[in-house]
């Protein structure tokens, strides 16, 4: 069972463009700068995680990419499309709905809240997408559905409702959500941050698991740092709406260069 | 006294019944062109488009500043003289009602809709649901049985103003009411069966909305109290709301 529809990506080291890429990238609400001309890429297969402190827009790039925010200035590109910009004979015009919905089909994201949709069931759930926004047929559509919950350990709450799942089979249902849509990339913000500590390691579970047998490219924020250890292949540190540093997850998190790093790094690891 | 109220009520019983069918019938049918206005307006009341706004509010507005019965009047009585055509007395009220009511409900649509959580409609976008299917599959199922207690109030209104149309001779149940205190005398009993055939069919739309109530709550995973039967359909529900999926 693919989970993706990527061929053979390797992973960060593949040729060819880089998946998403953020040029310049401004977000400012009001007269609070967000992000400033941020610059950064991620290769189709990569696995990249966002630390840093609370503000430094770790959750705003990742609704940029869902396009549940729009840019102040600067352009994302995701595999040669711009969010923000289409070309309509040869003119560069502000993106419609149609252009939105072709970029987003390759992405899927999970919340922190979960944001099951509570007036349908489990299935509901995992179904409503693909049959009605990728033209999947009822059965392909709940035969996936079946696998998906059966990989997140959850076959059994099929017909169950939200309401009746605790936060941890919540979270791991709208994981099962967001891959049905087969994405090629993944955005997970603070999954497990919401969730009783006894649940935080099924959902951690669940991911290493579509990390180690998928090539989704992963954009992750996170404040598990062992996970990060183990899924990610680079690590971005954040701070103040730029990249303090970044480097693999050894060196991160065994070396950091950077003050902040370290200072962030402490403060995490005494808390959590 | 003894019996008299009851002979009174008894003997004028099929009278009675025929006035709180067309009340019923009016209420019925009033409501219909309520909900099906107050979904629409309520609707594009919500949506970013600024002609589309511009129209609900200029209905809300309009509808809610004007008496049903002024409306009424207007309708059967003006029409007739400004234009070739007459319109049926029955169908004016239902018109002024349905005007009227689906002002207020449209009102209530669109605070039901804006309440829905945010991160509701976030989760259609990422699932990349199109602005029809987000309304029809997520945001309306579940603004819905927010909008059902108050549509169920409104409905109780719609059917008291309703009385309006004894005023241009429709024998509804308020005329009924009236023609047989006339005739008899009895005006206390009269009204006073009146009252409680308001009060019967009343009962009757309280019931039917809180069924309605409870199956849409049910759909949202919150199961009303245990016990029950008719009689607890008439109290107003308690259920505690579970969330799932709050704002970010
Ligand atoms: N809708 C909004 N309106 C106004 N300001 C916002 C909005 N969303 C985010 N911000 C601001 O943008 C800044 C970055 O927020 P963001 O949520 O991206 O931070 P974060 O790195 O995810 O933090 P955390 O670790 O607390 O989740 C914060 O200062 C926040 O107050
Ligand atoms: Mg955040």
């Amino acid at each position: 069972m693919p989970l993706s529809d990527t061929t053979g990506a390797p992973g960060p080291e593949a040729a060819g463009g880089p998946l998403i890429r953020f040029e310049k990238v401004v977000k400012r609400y009001g007269d609070n700068v967000v992000l400033r001309e941020l610059d950064f890429e991620v290769a189709a297969g990569e696995r990249v995680t966002l630390i840093g402190p609370s503000g430094s827009g770790k959750t705003t790039i990742l609704r940029l990419l869902m396009t549940l925010e729009t840019v102040n200035d600067g352009v994302i590109w995701v595999n040669g499309d711009s969010l923000s910009h289409m070309e309509r004979n040869g003119k560069l015009v502000p993106a419609n709905e149609a252009h939105l919905r072709r970029v987003r089909k390759k992405i899927g994201m999970v919340f922190q809240q979960f944001n099951l949709f509570p007036n349908m069931s489990v299935r509901k759930n995992i179904t409503e997408g693909p049959v009605h926004t990728l033209g999947v047929s009822k059965e392909e559509a709940n035969q996936r559905a079946e696998d998906l919950l059966e990989l997140v350990g959850l076959k059994a709450k099929i017909d169950a409702h939200p309401t009746q799942l605790s936060g941890g089979q919540q979270q791991r249902v709208a994981i099962a959500r967001a891959l049905a849509m087969r994405p090629e990339i993944l955005l997970l913000d603070e999954v497990t941050s919401a969730l009783d500590p006894e649940l935080v390691a099924g959902v951690l579970d669940v991911l290493r698991d579509v990390a180690q047998t998928t090539d989704i490219t992963m954009l992750c924020v996170t404040h598990e740092m062992g996970f990060a250890r183990d899924v990610s292949h680079r690590v971005l540190m954040f701070d103040a709406g730029r990249i303090a540093e970044e480097g693999t997850p050894e060196q991160i998190f065994g070396d950091p260069r950077e003050e902040r790093t370290r200072t962030f790094l402490k403060a995490v690891l005494e808390t959590g | 006294m003894g019996s008299i109220p009851v002979d009174f009520f008894i003997d004028r019983f099929p009278l009675y019944l025929e006035g709180a069918g067309t009340t019923f019938t009016i209420t019925v049918l009033g409501t219909a062109l309520a909900f099906v206005l107050a979904m629409v307006i309520g609707v594009l009341g919500t949506l970013r488009n600024p002609v589309a706004r511009g129209v609900a509010s200029f209905y809300t507005e309009t509808f809610r500043g004007i008496a049903a019965l002024v409306l009424m009047f207007w309708m059967a009585f003006s029409i007739p003289q400004i234009t070739p055509y007459e319109l049926d007395v029955t169908f004016a009220a239902v018109l002024a009602l349905g005007l009227n009511v689906g002002a207020y409900g449209a009102e209530v649509v669109r605070a039901s809709i804006n309440a829905v959580p945010k991160a509701q409609t976030e989760a259609t976008i990422a699932l990349n649901m199109t602005w029809a299917r987000r309304m029809r599959l997520v945001i309306l199922p579940q603004a819905w049985a927010q909008m059902l207690p108050t549509f169920g109030n409104l409905v109780i209104e719609l059917m008291k103003a309703s009385a309006i149309v004894s005023l241009i001779g429709v024998t509804d149940l308020t005329q009924v009411a009236r023609l047989q205190g006339q005739a008899s005398g009895q005006t206390i009993l009269a009204f006073g069966s009146a009252l409680v055939m308001y009060f019967v069919i009343a009962q009757v739309l309280i019931v039917g909305v809180r069924l309605l109530e409870r199956r849409a709550n049910r759909r949202l995973g919150r199961t009303p109290p245990a016990g029950g039967g008719l009689l607890a359909l008439l109290r107003p529900p308690t259920v505690g709301a579970t969330a799932t999926g709050g704002a970010r």
